[in-house]
């Protein structure tokens, strides 16, 4: 098994996260991360996903999700080839005798304390997977309270734009009669 | 009919009537309810749209199909929310895998109760996603017609398939303005018909290089109209042809390069003709597991040029050396002028050996059936005398079993569009109504019901819609008073236990529960029953003497026939059995 993140820009409408989730849910595919937000065309959503299969299924998976009315184009994102970020809010135990030794791994990361109180403090960090997972390894001994995750968003390197894309309608067919 | 520019003041449920009428719709089939009252009342008026009232959603569902199948046209099926949209998720998903254009409209209750558990509120926009192609739901009456014409759109191109429009109650109540739109904001929706040219090239090159070449032929060559281009590459190659069970009628049942299905239940010649090929030239069909047995050892010498028009189904199952993602018309239509091209350049295959070999397979294994050895009526030779007596313009419309595999093997079908069946959901209960639908759309054409006795009570109400809507089909029962498949594999698979596969309680003095020409009649149609072989033909005759009424015949048959060739369930195509524990042998040397 293999990790691939895919670019998947969808038309902004109810239920096209239903539908995406159900297909995914359906044809026996695993989302590792999932992440949704709105795109510099209003009618444009884009989603990062991140599955986990073998490359003939891969193929599949992009297959039948250009087969959904609402889809409107996938990229597979390369590693090598762009940039990737999780956002990760930890709620660390940091009293009188830790907390400078807790502001030292913050600094290091170049994380960011956005709460503070007599107990503890919230950290925000952004980063791909290995930093946050190093960084969780630091913070870990002295006590996580709390911790919540944001699926990966991604960007291709260059200039070039996946979003340039023809959304120009089509005739319709003439009334009957 | 002009419209103005502007928009023409109406309410929604009138502009969904006038959308529908815009789209071309001719016939609905349809019972109304609570939240999609609204559309009748202007559906009352409409002088362009036929209204045909079923007795249950299901039967509107699949008679739509049929009426689909029969002209070509997108079918149209009408219900209410809740259990009557409930009711069309059967024919949805049938469509679905059959790739039949239906578009199906509900209503929906209204806006503000979404999402509360109102009466009769059920979320089937999200229940019908994985079963259609597309789906709407609609609460601004202004969308009506664009996503009417979109659902039209989106069911007849590219791979056509099932559509469902959700119209909430109060979306339909309200004023608004009708437009047909002049263009069509679909920008994921761009189906791919035109086949690359350099992969065709490609595929007329191994077409050349192959020795044991097979046109693989699938119910897409039906869908894309493209039997007589078929044709033509046929006999312009020679190549042997086999037709799913999707694709009887694609090519002539008569013509002598056609080995006949493939398959689970398909003749040795056809399955031989697969698993010896060292190409597999697939047009519009998908290596469906009830095809290919188990997919390692299927053609194992094979390469495979995969042309269809959805590029999921290109190398889903089996690796394709050559896709070709397009219409099926358009694929055969540029393989024909390549291989015409490489014939006038002389180059031509040599595939002499080859059909020699499958004619020999042919002629020593034809299908055939054993007489009951008691006396009692052949379910084959019913269905052999059905199409031989009724023809080959007939259409003929199976439900699913033993009785569909034997319409398949044992009626000559010679055009496409004659042979309606369930091939991928497998719906037991499809006949009666298909064939309802198909005789709509076709009512000049005698239209024959092929049904089991299990299926045929799943959903036989519709033969009070045949009656008071004067369509005249006609249904053979093949009663053979069982669930005939599933004993069949009881008595293959499990030690001849027939759990729960009797429909007649067997005793000294039978009482037949329910008297199927009492039944008809009281339905308003004849009753007819049959139980002799030499009574197969007067019987028959008699029933299509018969037009303005529908008729049931009730063919009495040996209940332990079995359908063979067979290969059993997850086993290899090369243990094909044509009867019970016999396997072909063939002359090795010969290939």
């Amino acid at each position: 098994m293999s990790r691939h993140t895919l670019s998947v820009l969808v038309e902004n409408k109810p239920g096209v996260l239903a539908r995406i989730a159900g297909l995914f849910s359906r044809r026996g595919y695993n989302i590792d991360s999932l992440a949704v937000g709105p795109t510099e065309h209003p009618e444009v959503s884009r989603m990062t996903i991140v599955v986990n299969v073998e490359d003939s299924p891969l193929e599949q998976v992009t297959k039948q999700l250009n087969k959904l009315v609402e889809v409107i184009k996938i990229v597979e994102l390369e590693q090598s080839a762009s940039v990737a970020r999780e956002l990760l809010l930890v709620k660390v135990k940091a009293d009188a005798e830790t907390r400078g030794r807790v502001l030292e791994t913050v600094q290091l990361f170049r994380a960011k304390v956005v709460d503070v109180a007599t107990d503890a403090v919230t950290v925000e960090v952004t980063g791909n997977s290995d930093k946050l997972e190093a960084f969780m390894k630091v913070l870990e001994p002295f006590g996580v309270r709390e911790l919540v995750q944001s699926g990966m968003v991604a960007i291709g390197r260059g200039g070039r734009s996946v979003t340039d894309r023809n959304l120009r309608p089509i005739p319709a067919p003439p009334a009957a009669g | 009919m002009s419209e103005q520019p502007t928009g023409t003041p109406m309410t929604g449920a009138q502009s969904l009537i006038r959308a529908l009428e815009c789209a071309g719709v001719d016939t609905i089939f349809g019972i109304p309810g609570g939240a999609i009252l609204p559309a009748y009342d202007p559906l009352y008026d409409s002088t362009r749209i036929r209204h045909i009232l079923v007795r249950h959603e299901q039967g509107a569902g699949h008679a739509a199909q049929g009426y689909a199948v029969a002209t070509g046209k997108v079918g149209v099926a009408i219900a209410t929310s809740g259990p009557g949209a409930t009711n069309l998720v059967t024919p949805l998903a049938d469509a679905y895998m059959d790739s039949v254009p239906l578009v199906a409209i509900t209503g929906q209750v209204s806006s503000a109760a979404i999402g509360t558990d109102a009466f009769q509120e059920a979320d089937i926009r999200g229940i019908t996603m994985p079963v259609t192609k597309h789906n709407f739901l609609v609460t601004d009456p202004e969308q009506i017609p664009t996503t009417i014409a979109e659902a039209f759109h989106i069911a007849s191109t590219g791979r056509p398939g099932p559509v469902l429009v959700d119209v909430a109650k109060d979306a339909m109540q309200a004023r608004t303005t009708f437009r047909w739109p002049s263009e069509l904001s679909l920008p994921g929706y761009r189906p791919v018909t035109r086949p690359h040219a350099k992969q065709v090239r490609e595929a007329a090159r191994l077409i050349l290089e192959s020795s044991r070449p097979v046109l693989y032929v699938g119910g897409g060559v039906i869908r894309a109209r493209a039997a007589k281009e078929l044709r033509v590459l046929a006999e312009a190659t020679g190549i042997p042809v086999v037709t799913t069970l999707m694709a009887r009628g694609a090519f002539p049942d008569s013509h002598p390069q056609h080995l006949g299905m493939p398959g689970m239940h398909g003749t040795v010649a056809a399955v031989a003709a697969l698993q010896r090929s060292d190409l597999i030239i697939s047009l519009g069909a998908r290596f469906d597991d009830r095809v290919t047995g188990n997919l390692d050892t299927f053609a194992p010498h094979a390469k495979v040029i995969h042309a269809d028009i959805d590029p999921a189904e290109i190398g889903k199952n089996r690796h394709a050396d050559v896709p070709i993602v397009g219409d099926c018309r358009e694929v055969i239509a540029d393989l024909v002028v390549a291989v015409q091209a490489d014939a006038e350049a002389g180059r031509r295959g040599d595939y002499t050996a080859w059909q020699q070999f499958l004619a020999g397979v042919s002629a020593k294994y034809p299908l055939g059936y054993d007489e009951p050895a008691d006396g009692t009526l052949a379910p084959q030779y019913v269905i052999e005398r059905l199409g031989a007596l009724v023809g080959p313009d007939a259409v003929y419309v199976a439900g699913v079993g033993q009785h569909q595999m034997w319409a398949s093997h044992f009626i000559g079908y010679e055009h496409p569009n004659t042979w309606i069946n369930s091939g991928g959901l497998g719906t037991m209960g499809f006949s009666v109504p298909a064939a309802m639908g198909a005789k709509v759309g076709r009512p000049d054409t005698t239209v024959w019901s092929i049904d089991g006795d299990g299926c045929f009570q799943m959903t036989n109400q519709e033969l009070a819609t045949c009656a008071m809507e004067g369509i005249p089909i006609k249904v053979a029962i093949i009663d053979n008073e069982s669930l005939g498949m599933v004993r069949q594999w009881q008595t293959l698979f499990y030690n001849e236990r027939y759990s729960h596969t009797d429909l007649q309680r067997q005793a000294a003095a039978p009482v037949r529960v329910p008297d199927f020409v009492k039944l008809a009649e009281a339905y308003g149609c004849v009753g007819l029953s049959c139980d002799a072989a030499e009574d197969v033909d007067a019987t028959i005759a008699k029933a299509m003497e018969i037009d303005d009424v529908p008729v049931v015949v009730d063919f009495r048959v040996h209940r332990d026939a079995m359908v063979w060739p067979m290969v059993a369930a997850g086993k290899s195509n090369d243990e094909i059995k044509f009867a019970r524990d016999m396997a072909p042998e063939f002359d090795e040397t010969d290939v």
